[in-house]
């Protein structure tokens, strides 16, 4: 029974973990760059909610959608005046700059709300679902968790091979130069693909400080990298594939915590990133790129 | 006598030189009681930081690929030398030869363990390379926060659970304990000997960069494919370049720990934040320049000590600096700038104008270039 109990929480964990991956593979896919930032616009997203809903008093669906459109409008900005103008430049470039705004990010929150960790309430208010005479607890935000988890991922893939929007992310992702030809407004699909990710990563950052109740300016970074290690883990670029490495880490990391070492969880998620990268660098469902000369 | 050397001959001495005065400055500043205490404490981290600067450039300027994992290594180096100083303080007198010790085996243990690293690391390039040896400061980070490290008459007893598990005699002391880190560590490093660390370090760095082995590092970096068609060894060179680096590291990282009566492994010495306060020194003293990364060590470091008013602002300014250096080197708008009101164009006003049709080449490249770097 502990087994399962641990499994269920890695799952609801692995469901956080892949709405925010599903951030970081759709950016990756299309502007081929690795948005550092998205982690602390989770973080932004659950400020939001916590001032929302907690100080304020809003109700929990307003503040959640508040803080998605915060959240949207912080992703497109953050898109359009730093990484826009640096579309052609080298990786090495918007990798720092990235790197730049996550660091802005985290600090603009430490001067706004301060380092002094907050207590966020849950934002689920159902009860905790006991099985088997009290052995089996499953709360309310793992169950949330794991059916937001699959609504999205169910949504998402519909969006993008259904809508023409969608198609055009899949043709910009593909192709840009030939995209541009073919009239897709690319400047417009990258901005769309940062909206969609941000808006996830408010619902991912509502779920995560429900389930882990501390919020500080630096609550987003670290379930930020691990998001994208179950990014890279399930193929980048691939939507499913977020989803499959997001539940297997979250289930990794919680079993680890369990039965190897509390202390060392952190470092047993990021030597299966780098056992993933030795073995298969493309990811379980990703597909290989050739470099051209 | 300067105009006759080369070009690189000529900058390295200048770079040493500048070294030099400013050690002579501050040592003049210091004992004529002009500087404050608060100055005095930061000298040594301040060579520290220079030296982590100068091999994080090798990384990053030199070699070309993005190491988020620099303190990492600085952290090995770290408590390496403070547990061989912590066992050895009575058995070595001389408080010189055992720092010296100490800095070597420093030296050797980050070297191994970046290589160590660069083995699987380097087959990975840009993002995931970036991501891997982030992942790979972090884990050393957890490790050094787990490890128990005792000595007693027997020898030495390791673990990796609690204190009590290390089953010592009574006369046994604990040398890393945990979380709690390592405590007592003899007060062995100062100002000269950062500063002849620091000479030793551009030594080894500025050769490296005008040997044959550099100039191989650099080709690599412009274009790996082309390098590797004419018979440049991409392995050999790749590791050679990470792993004096990460040697480098661990050097400063042993000057760093025998600066400090407590060490222990939290992220705001040695985890993320650190590498990327390392990582915006080289950004600011401009990637690849090696002169650079010094001086931008020492002014982001002494500045916000000046003026204490904007200690607050530090990390917030640090972000905005990487962002808008970022924005203003590699953007189409911040390249025409500074073709256009950039020194260089100044220095050159009686030269051939070569900026107007640069820049228009420049701009019809950006708007035409779809598939850049495919």
């Amino acid at each position: 029974m502990d087994f399962l109990t641990h499994l269920i929480n890695g799952i609801s964990l692995g469901s956080i973990y892949a709405i925010i991956a599903l951030g970081y593979t759709m950016v990756y896919g299309i502007a081929k760059m690795l948005n550092f930032a998205h982690g602390d616009v989770i973080m932004i997203g659950s400020y939001v909610v916590f001032i929302t809903v907690s100080t304020m008093g809003f109700p929990t669906i307003l503040g959640i959608v508040i803080a998605m459109a915060i959240c949207t409008v912080l992703g497109m900005t953050i898109e359009k005046v730093a990484y826009s103008p640096l579309r052609n430049a080298t990786p090495l470039a918007v990798l720092i700059t990235a790197i730049g705004v996550s660091y802005l990010l985290q600090n603009i929150a430490l001067l706004v709300f301060g380092a002094n960790p907050k207590s966020f309430k849950s934002v689920v208010p159902f009860e905790p679902l006991v099985l088997a005479d009290g052995q089996l607890v499953i709360t309310g935000v793992s169950i949330v968790a794991i059916i937001t988890g699959v609504i999205i991922m169910v949504a998402l893939t519909l969006f993008v091979n259904k809508t023409k929007a969608g198609c055009a992310m899949k043709a910009v992702s593909e192709d840009r130069g030939a995209a541009q030809l073919m009239g897709i407004n690319v400047n417009g699909t990258i901005s769309m693909t940062f909206a969609i990710g941000s808006a996830l990563a408010a619902i991912a950052g509502v779920l995560l400080c429900s389930a882990y109740p501390t919020l500080t300016p630096y609550t987003g970074s670290m379930p930020g990298i691990k998001a994208f290690t179950a990014a890279v883990f399930g193929g980048i670029g691939s939507i499913p594939g977020a989803m499959i490495g997001g539940l297997l880490l979250g289930i990794i990391e919680i079993l680890g915590k369990a039965y190897i070492s509390s202390q060392l969880a952190d470092a047993i998620v990021f030597a299966v990133l780098i056992i993933v990268l030795l073995v298969k660098p493309t990811g379980i469902l990703g597909k290989p790129i050739n470099e051209k000369v | 006598m300067l105009k006759n050397m080369k070009k690189s001959t000529r900058s390295n001495i200048i770079t040493y030189a500048m070294v030099i005065v400013a050690y002579i400055v501050m040592q003049t500043l210091v004992s004529t009681g002009s500087v404050t205490n608060l100055i005095q404490g930061l000298l040594v981290p301040l060579c520290a930081y220079s030296i982590l600067a100068v091999s994080l450039n090798l990384t990053v300027g030199i070699l070309g690929e993005l190491s988020l994992g620099h303190a990492g290594f600085m952290c090995v180096g770290a408590f390496v030398s403070a547990a061989f100083s912590k066992i050895n303080a009575t058995s070595i007198e001389n408080d010189l030869l055992r720092f010296i010790i100490a800095i070597i085996i420093a030296a050797v243990c980050a070297g191994i363990v970046g290589i160590l690293i660069g083995i699987p690391v380097l087959r990975l390039k840009g993002d995931y390379l970036a991501i891997v040896t982030l992942a790979f400061g972090e884990i050393i980070k957890n490790v050094m926060n787990v490890i128990y490290l005792g000595v007693d008459s027997k020898g030495i007893h390791f673990c990796i659970t609690k204190a009590s598990d290390l089953n010592m005699e009574s006369d046994g002391k604990i040398i890393i304990n945990g979380a709690t880190g390592i405590t007592g560590t003899p007060h062995s490093s100062n100002f000269t000997i950062g500063v002849i660390l620091l000479l030793i370090t551009l030594f080894i760095v500025l050769n490296l960069i005008n040997s044959r082995s550099g100039r191989a590092i650099m080709a690599i970096r412009d274009n790996s494919i082309a390098a590797e068609s004419i018979g440049i060894d991409l392995t050999k060179y790749k590791m050679l370049a990470f792993s004096i680096s990460a040697m480098l590291a661990g050097v400063a990282g042993a000057l760093y720990s025998h600066n400090l009566s407590t060490l222990a492994a939290t992220s705001k010495n040695f985890g993320y934040n650190m590498s990327i306060m390392i990582l915006v020194f080289v950004v600011l003293g401009g990637i690849g320049n090696i002169r650079g990364s010094i001086i931008a060590a020492i002014i982001l470091t002494l500045l916000p000590e000046l003026l204490r008013a904007v200690n607050d602002y530090r990390m917030l300014i640090y972000a905005i600096l990487l962002i808008a250096l970022m924005l203003f080197n590699s953007s189409p708008a911040g390249i025409n700038f500074r073709e256009k009101y950039g020194i260089g164009r100044l220095l050159h006003k009686n030269g051939p104008d070569l900026s107007e049709t640069a820049g228009t080449q420049r701009a019809h490249h950006v708007e035409g270039a779809g598939k850049k770097g495919v």
